[in-house]
């Protein structure tokens, strides 16, 4: 993964105009840190630095404007001291102006705190904590993509309603497992449903046979997989060998993403129910978009919520830096939240003033083999949760903004 | 149906079961460790990366060259092998003679090497590869639903360990390397050729950890990570069963396998800790392990 | 103090003192505090020859301890650190008594053990925050009057802590306490025959690592205003065992040159992901082949002066 400086030469008038005045150093710096080379590289990663860039291309192409743009990345190893490092250098040294991404909720913390102490813009799109826009929030953070709340209450009521009423937890042992089964036991409870057990698993498990067991003996229609990344990627895989969707039982993913599914397999995936905010088949919009990402791309991975995230909050954010004329983080990040968004992938939205963007989720189930008619044809959109029901209400959150 | 401390007993033979098998891999690869420490002194932390070699051979010569699962068992060990017996020639070779802690390091070193390689090339996300069709499936054995596969896993990894016991305790063979191991200058004065059978030797405890990666591959995620964690674990379990006892590392693998299993039905918060309190309580009882002799 | 080691730390010091005015701040601080924590493990392989394969558990606790104590009990920074520091010294104590034990191979392996164990606890633990680590952590004043969120002042109480570290191990390395030490390294069984309580010895020395690891970890913690996970896991462990190697084992100034040349590297590279690891990796291969005495060590040989 090489470092990528790319410049994107933008001035269509050589004029130093009003409108790059009060532009710091007259570029606007974004910079991608992601997870470039291990657990969520493939779920943010080089692929939002691709988003990134198309987001920029577009909009200098679409707008007339005369914003120079400069694009950097970098890897933070999903820690969150290099993040807070990097963070620290790239605003100190550097002169970013934006973080885009930033998978990894403990590392998005840490930066969230050093962009409002610094006073710049974090545009957040891989992480997942609900903590970003509640006990976190902060007047230079937007909160992209998805949320634990978000979540739970997506794939958890929607199940309910359908008739998964009883519930067994397998969770991993740590705070996001928790924060996950507690948020998504809540919504059961109150859509009328039953827990009839949980069982915590340690972090990064090779082997789930014993919890799947237990989960198997609970005879509940549903088991909801409150992990991520690998764990729920095993939690899958051995379920289908213990033959747990064959013996009637569904599973549910809680954090789950195409670029997992890929990985499982649609023979052991399939039927596995879950929430997200972005597919790529989901209309002719986010189709083509779909498609020039793969050529920007140069490859065959095709983008994920997290990577059209990306680009919907670099879109916005260019757009309030235009609507602003300055790139002073704390002021466009507010220009942000007075503007609506519009963009082809989450179609038209907004930003509330906790920092939670608010767009359609989708409930998806994935297709067997039989129904898949090409790469990554994965999914069937079972149900869409409207942006006003998706996302938490803004009172319960904890933000004194 | 009856229980025992709030589990009923028919999910509790269902655990004990699956902690035999899982106990099946630590005991395959501790079996490794046990052969290459044990006859040669070398505490192999490349161990983990050779199990990780082994899965990610199965799944590359199924998706390269369509050799399934059958075909991975019986070459990939070798191959693998291989390119210990490479390691050992060109590296370790030279480290005999110093302190055996520069050994830890250099295979600790390649540990980093392999997996960084593995992890740049194919992520993180682990590559799919399937159950062969033979084990698929299994039969419901009343407290539980057995896949096959697993069954599979325990004959299989029975089999090999003690085969590997049985030709290094009973064997001609066996009795050269283990007098090798003890004087060298002697037997090689016999006329026996100690270098090649070191290097030998070193590549079966690898191929063994190879064996051990193409059996996880269908049930576990074939990462570049797969092996990083657990061999830490497998050190405990090479320490608690005595770090050169052939036999305490193939008793104490099932048998902690066994107790992990337990531990997740009763307290799974603590399942990952279980290994390592029991180390250090076998430590300051036993310091030389369970079956292992005070050197 | 031979004359070569006067004249490095000299270097050492000016380095130190003038470099921040075109080297970033706070990357200088990150080598400071891993220098320490290089030459606190070096103290114990180096002189005592002992591998300890899981002081991650003395860097993590410290800074877990500081993080805590700064942000949930108010501690003033200079508190924080002393309380962490001897949490650190508390661990090294409990875990020192489990590995002392054995010797050599198996020493390494129960600590990578014990190590293993702690980072689990702290993993599960709510108030290390788990994944998400201790967060803002405030860097307070130190001593009633020095505000240490200004990058220099920062700068000035790291630097301190750092050369105090280092003069204590130093004088430690070269006290009738580091002789005997050294004996026991070359020849355990001959000082046993001498009367030595060996034993006793190498645990001072493993608590004296220990409690010095906790003191870089107690001072990075406030530094970065963060404690996470990253801290106490084990390829941390493995990280300060190649920047002693690269530096130069059983040398004074090997591993502070190797910590800085570790960081560097990280630094520049971690846009490069994966390669970071492979790169430590070829380091580890090359060092133990055909570079054993470090960028030091083979400095100090070459100039055949102690180093």
């Amino acid at each position: 993964m090489k470092f990528k400086q790319t410049i994107i030469a933008a001035a269509i008038a050589a004029l130093a105009g009003t409108a790059n005045a009060q532009v710091s150093d007259g570029i606007v710096k974004i910079g991608v840190m992601s997870d470039m080379s291990s657990l969520y590289a493939d779920i943010g990663g080089p692929g939002s630095v691709v988003a990134a860039r198309m987001a920029v291309d577009d909009y200098l192409k679409a707008h007339k404007t005369n914003l120079k743009v400069e694009i950097v990345s970098a890897d933070h190893q999903n820690k969150p001291d290099v993040g807070s490092q990097i963070a620290r250098q790239w605003y100190d040294v550097d002169k970013v102006d934006a973080i885009v991404d930033v998978p990894t909720s403990s590392v998005a913390l840490a930066i969230a705190d050093v962009t409002k102490q610094k006073g710049k813009a974090f545009l957040i799109s891989g992480a997942a904590s609900s903590d970003l826009t509640g006990k976190a929030c902060s007047p230079n953070s937007v909160h992209w993509t998805y949320d634990t709340w978000m979540l739970a209450n997506g794939t958890g009521s929607a199940i309910v309603k359908t008739g998964g009423d009883t519930w067994f937890f397998i969770t991993a042992d740590y705070a996001f497992g928790h924060a996950l089964e507690r948020d998504t036991e809540a919504v059961v409870l109150k859509g009328g449903g039953k827990v009839l057990g949980k069982v915590r698993h340690p972090l990064n498990a090779q082997d789930f046979s014993s919890f799947l067991l237990q989960a198997q003996a609970s005879k509940a229609k549903i088991i909801g997989l409150a992990n991520a990344g690998g764990d729920t990627i095993n939690s899958i895989k051995q379920a289908s060998e213990f033959g747990i969707v064959k013996g009637g039982q569904s599973l549910a993913g809680m954090l789950v993403f195409i670029s997992d599914i890929h990985g499982i397999g649609l023979e052991k995936a399939q039927g596995l129910i879950f929430t997200e905010t972005f597919y790529w088949d989901l209309n002719p919009q986010t189709r083509d978009w779909t498609k020039r990402f793969l050529a920007a791309s140069k490859g065959t991975k095709y983008p994920t919520m997290v990577q059209a995230g990306v680009y919907g909050a670099v879109t916005h954010y260019l757009k309030a830096i235009d609507a602003a004329k300055t790139d002073d983080g704390t002021k466009v990040v507010a220009q942000m939240k007075a503007m609506p968004t519009d963009d082809p992938l989450f179609g038209k939205g907004s930003i509330r003033k906790d920092g939670r963007t608010l767009h359609p989720a989708y409930l998806v189930e994935v297709k067997k083999p039989s129904e898949s008619k090409g790469p990554y044809d994965y999914y069937k959109v079972r149900a869409t949760i409207p942006a006003d029901q998706a996302f938490r209400p803004e009172k319960d959150g904890g933000c004194n903004l | 149906m009856t229980e025992i401390f709030g589990v009923p007993t028919q999910a509790l033979f269902g655990q004990l079961l699956i902690g035999l098998i899982n106990g099946s891999f630590y005991a395959l690869l501790s079996l490794g460790l046990a052969v290459i420490f044990g006859l040669l002194n070398i505490i192999n932390f490349t161990h983990g990366a050779q199990y990780m070699l082994g899965a990610f051979g199965a799944y590359l010569l199924t998706s390269k060259l369509g050799l399934g699962y059958w075909w991975s068992l019986l070459l990939v060990p070798p191959i693998v092998g291989a390119t210990g017996i490479v390691i050992e020639r060109l590296m370790l070779r030279q480290l005999y003679k110093l302190d055996h802690l520069y050994g830890l390091l250099l295979t600790f070193g390649l540990a980093l090497i392999i997996q960084g390689v593995f992890r740049n090339e194919y992520g993180t996300s682990g590559l799919p590869y399937s159950m062969p069709e033979q084990l698929a499936g299994g039969r419901n054995l009343g407290f539980m639903f057995l896949p096959n596969y697993r069954a599979w896993v325990i004959v299989a990894s029975l089999v090999v360990c003690l085969g590997t016991w049985f030709m290094i305790e009973k064997t001609k063979l066996g009795s050269y390397l283990r007098a090798a191991t003890e004087n060298p200058a002697l037997v090689q004065a016999f006329g026996i050729n100690v270098p090649r059978m070191i290097t030998l030797t070193y590549g079966f405890g690898v191929a063994l950890a190879a064996f051990a990666g193409v059996m996880a591959a269908p049930i576990y995620q074939v990462s570049p990570q797969m092996g990083a964690d657990l061999i830490i674990v497998v050190f405990a379990v090479v320490v608690i069963g005595g770090m050169g006892s052939i036999l305490g590392s193939i008793l104490t693998g099932f048998g902690l396998g066994v107790i992990e299993g337990l531990t997740k039905v009763f307290y799974p918060e603590a399942s990952n800790t279980v290994i390592f309190v029991i180390m250090a309580i076998v430590l300051m009882i036993k310091p030389a392990g369970l079956f292992g002799a005070q050197k | 103090m031979p004359r070569s080691q006067k004249i490095a730390l000299g270097v050492m010091a000016a380095f130190f003192l003038l470099a921040p005015l075109v080297v970033y701040p706070v990357f200088l601080m990150k080598a400071m505090c891993f220098a320490l924590f290089a030459c606190a493990f070096n103290l114990l392989i180096g002189f005592g020859g002992l591998l300890s394969f899981g002081h991650a558990m003395f860097l993590g606790t410290a800074g877990y301890a500081a993080a805590y104590a700064a942000k949930a009990w108010g501690f003033p920074p200079e508190f924080a650190i002393l309380f962490a520091t001897a949490c650190a010294a508390l661990l090294g104590l409990a875990t020192g008594l489990i590995a002392i034990r054995r010797q050599g191979i198996y020493f390494a392996m129960t600590t990578l053990a014990l190590a293993q164990m702690i980072y689990f606890y702290y993993l599960q633990a709510h108030w290390t925050g788990g994944e998400d680590g201790i967060q803002a952590v405030p860097r307070g004043t130190l001593l009633g009057f020095l505000d240490l969120s200004n990058v220099w002042a920062m700068y000035g109480t790291v630097f301190v802590i750092f050369m105090a570290g280092f003069l204590l191990i130093y004088r430690v390395i070269y006290s009738p306490f580091g002789q005997v030490l050294k004996a026991i390294r070359e020849n355990e069984p001959r000082a046993l025959s001498l009367g030595y309580d060996v034993n006793r010895y190498k645990l001072l020395a493993y608590l004296l690592s220990a409690t010095l690891a906790g003191l870089a970890g107690a001072t990075k913690a406030i530094v970065f205003q963060l404690a996470s996970l990253t801290d106490v896991h084990w390829s941390m462990s493995g990280e300060v065992v190649l920047m002693t190697l690269l530096g130069g084992l059983g040398t004074v100034f090997g591993p502070v040159v190797g910590a800085f040349i570790i960081i560097t590297m990280e630094n520049y590279l971690a846009q490069l992901g994966a390669w970071v690891t492979v790169t430590q990796g070829i380091i580890f291969v090359i060092c133990v082949l055909t570079f054993r005495r470090g960028v030091i060590g083979e400095i100090g040989n070459y100039l055949k002066k102690p180093l």
